[in-house]
């Protein structure tokens, strides 16, 4: 039990009469990186969306950490160690990146309260530290975020959140949008963190992908986890029958 | 550079994509512009714009003219300040002109002297009591209207989250109502020697360059400014970064407040008086100089250095005018076509942005 990071009970959400997601029971373990895999509307989003608390959910019980959690919002869940990247990027466009690293937890040179003041230098190094380790490159770290591409900022956002992440991060099709040379870049930083032991969740349709980078493939469909496949034990096929449904007619952990 | 611009996943960087500071294009306005009226004098009114043409005076420069074009604008430039800092997070402050109206009634009240010539203040709001008040009193009256005020102002906006437009246009009509109000529209006048002093010479300019200096260093190395910049960029990501949005919103509009009451009380003490028509459509030349200083009206974008650059502007192109001797109601017209230029210029930067 001691090494399970993240576990759902019967994790159920309801938008009025739809039910988006059923009965959910999942395991996450130190270290492991889990893809959930499914087809649009199966409730990927929707079970992601309950454990980082952007929603609040009808049923069942989250688990994190070793204790039972009940954040109230994004922010919470951030401060217990959670990182996420949003399908949307939550970058400020105007602000260069070292800024956008360390928004909402600035080092300080001089502390007085609203006035304190920053540390660039430090917050500079860190960055250029960060994305050395999380295989980023961004030539100038000093410009600021609009004018970078689509792929050089989503890779500021996941090294935000791979830079700060310690307990578990989750990653919410973070390649949809990119080219194959910054998806190849984005895979390099997920490979990072299971160097690290840092837990992954990843939400992705692309199961070549998938089958590359984690230990461990749950499958999603109509709101029910219908297979949790290990990476080994599965192939393309396989995912693809369960995602469809012409497999796994019952729920499975 | 070259080198890592082809690193892994091919990233390019484009060194000549980096765009020229905002500061730098206003500065070159401000350089176009001055250059235009010196040709202008020169080839129709055969007088130099800039330079000293009197043999009695032994100077290079007007200096005169030099120290009225920032002397008229350094009393609208502190609010400007403040604006700046309101834009920059993405609000509009319109009530900054009513604010320095209520102000002024009230601090002057409380900066009367009790006799005049020998006789008793023949303007005076209170007893004997609340006469030749110590310097101190009047100004910390005045912070705290302007306080009250933007706090007012900022509490609204992020706890109601009505529109700042609709927020500060409230606050524009009842603190003008405010000001007429306090003496039943009579003026006020006659305030203590010090008090009078404070407003004297180019006293309005050393107040307005050092509230830029200071605000300048605020908004560049402080938490206060980056947060500033972050809300106005995005403020979904600024709220999920763990930012507390709405305690800095009221801190924003709280210090323009307080800038704008600061301005106030340069403004009654240079003009030994306060009416309650004081300040009327400050707030909109205040947001014209931040705009043409480059402070986008959108948020995220702008600087201090950029306002008081727009501020330069602004008093160039008023003493222009006069300089050309073209009537005051040219000078209101094309006020107005700068504002809307300055605007439309930023609107064209927006779209200019690169995306990937």
């Amino acid at each position: 039990m001691d090494d399970i990071v993240l576990e759902t009970r019967g994790l159920t959400k309801r938008y009025g009469g739809v039910h988006a997601l059923e009965d959910a029971n999942f395991i996450l373990r130190k270290g492991e990186h889990v893809a959930v895999v499914g087809d649009n509307g199966a409730g990927k989003s929707t079970f992601v969306r309950q454990i980082t608390a952007v929603e609040q959910k009808s049923a069942g019980q989250i688990f994190f950490d070793g204790r039972e959690v009940n954040f109230a919002g994004p922010l919470e869940a951030r401060e217990a160690g959670i990182e996420t990247v949003f399908q949307t990027l939550a970058l400020a466009d105007d602000l260069d990146v070292p800024s956008n690293l360390f928004l909402g937890r600035e080092l300080f040179r001089f502390r007085l309260g609203p006035f304190s003041i920053l540390d660039r230098k430090a917050m500079r190094e860190r960055t250029l530290e960060a994305l050395k380790t999380t295989a980023v490159k961004i030539p100038n770290v000093d410009n600021p975020i609009r004018n970078m591409s689509g792929g050089q900022r989503q890779c500021v956002s996941i090294a935000r959140t791979a830079a700060f992440a310690s307990k578990l991060v989750i990653m919410d099709e973070p390649t949809a949008a990119l080219g194959v040379q910054e998806t190849a870049q984005v895979e390099n930083i997920i490979r990072g963190l299971k160097e690290r032991g840092v837990p992954l969740v990843l939400i992705s349709h692309n199961l070549r992908q998938v089958i590359e980078l984690v230990d461990r493939i749950v499958v999603f469909r109509r709101g029910r986890i219908v297979a949790s496949l290990r990476k080994d034990e599965t192939d393309g096929n396989d995912i693809v029958s369960y995602i469809t449904g012409v497999k796994g007619g019952q729920d499975a952990a | 550079m070259s080198e890592a611009s082809h690193g892994l996943g091919g990233l390019k960087y484009d060194p000549r994509k980096k765009e020229r500071p905002q500061e730098l294009n206003v500065f070159l306005a401000l350089v176009v512009i001055v250059v235009a009226f010196e040709l202008i004098g020169r080839l129709f009114l055969g007088d130099s714009f800039l330079f000293n043409t009197r043999e009695n005076v032994d100077t290079l420069f007007n200096n005169q003219r030099l120290s009225i074009i920032i002397l008229q604008v350094s009393i609208v430039g502190i609010i400007a300040l403040g604006v700046t800092q309101v834009i920059i997070t993405g609000g509009i402050d319109l009530s900054s002109g009513s604010i320095v109206g209520v102000t002024a009634m009230v601090t002057m009240s409380f900066a009367q002297t009790a006799m005049v010539n020998g006789n008793p203040n023949p303007k005076a709001i209170f007893g004997e009591g609340l006469m030749d008040l110590p310097i101190l009193v009047p100004v910390l009256v005045g912070l705290a209207c302007g306080l009250a005020a933007g706090f007012i102002n900022g509490a609204l906006i992020a706890y109601t989250r009505i529109p700042p437009f609709i927020a500060t246009l409230g606050m524009m009509v009842t603190a003008r109502g405010a000001a007429k109000w306090w003496s039943k529209g009579n003026p006020i006048s006659f305030p203590t020697e010090q008090y009078a002093a404070i407003g004297q010479g180019m006293n309005p300019v050393l107040i307005f360059m050092a509230l830029a200096i200071l605000f300048h260093c605020v908004m560049t190395y402080t938490r206060y400014g980056k947060h500033c910049y972050a809300i106005g960029s995005n403020e979904a990501a600024a709220r999920m970064s763990g930012i507390n949005v709405n305690a800095h919103k009221v801190l924003v509009y709280t210090i323009a407040g307080m800038l704008a009451a600061l301005a106030a009380v340069v403004l009654s003490s240079r003009n030994l008086t306060a009416q309650a028509g004081m300040g009327v459509m400050y707030e909109l030349d205040a947001i014209a100089m931040a705009v043409i200083g480059g402070v986008s009206l959108a948020g995220g974008r702008g600087s201090i250095l950029g306002t008081v650059l727009g501020a330069l502007i602004f008093g160039v192109i008023i003493s222009g005018f006069t300089f050309l001797k073209l009537d005051a109601y040219y000078q209101e017209m094309v006020k107005g076509v700068i504002i809307v230029a300055a605007v439309v210029l930023d609107q064209w930067r927006q779209r200019g942005r690169v995306r990937g």
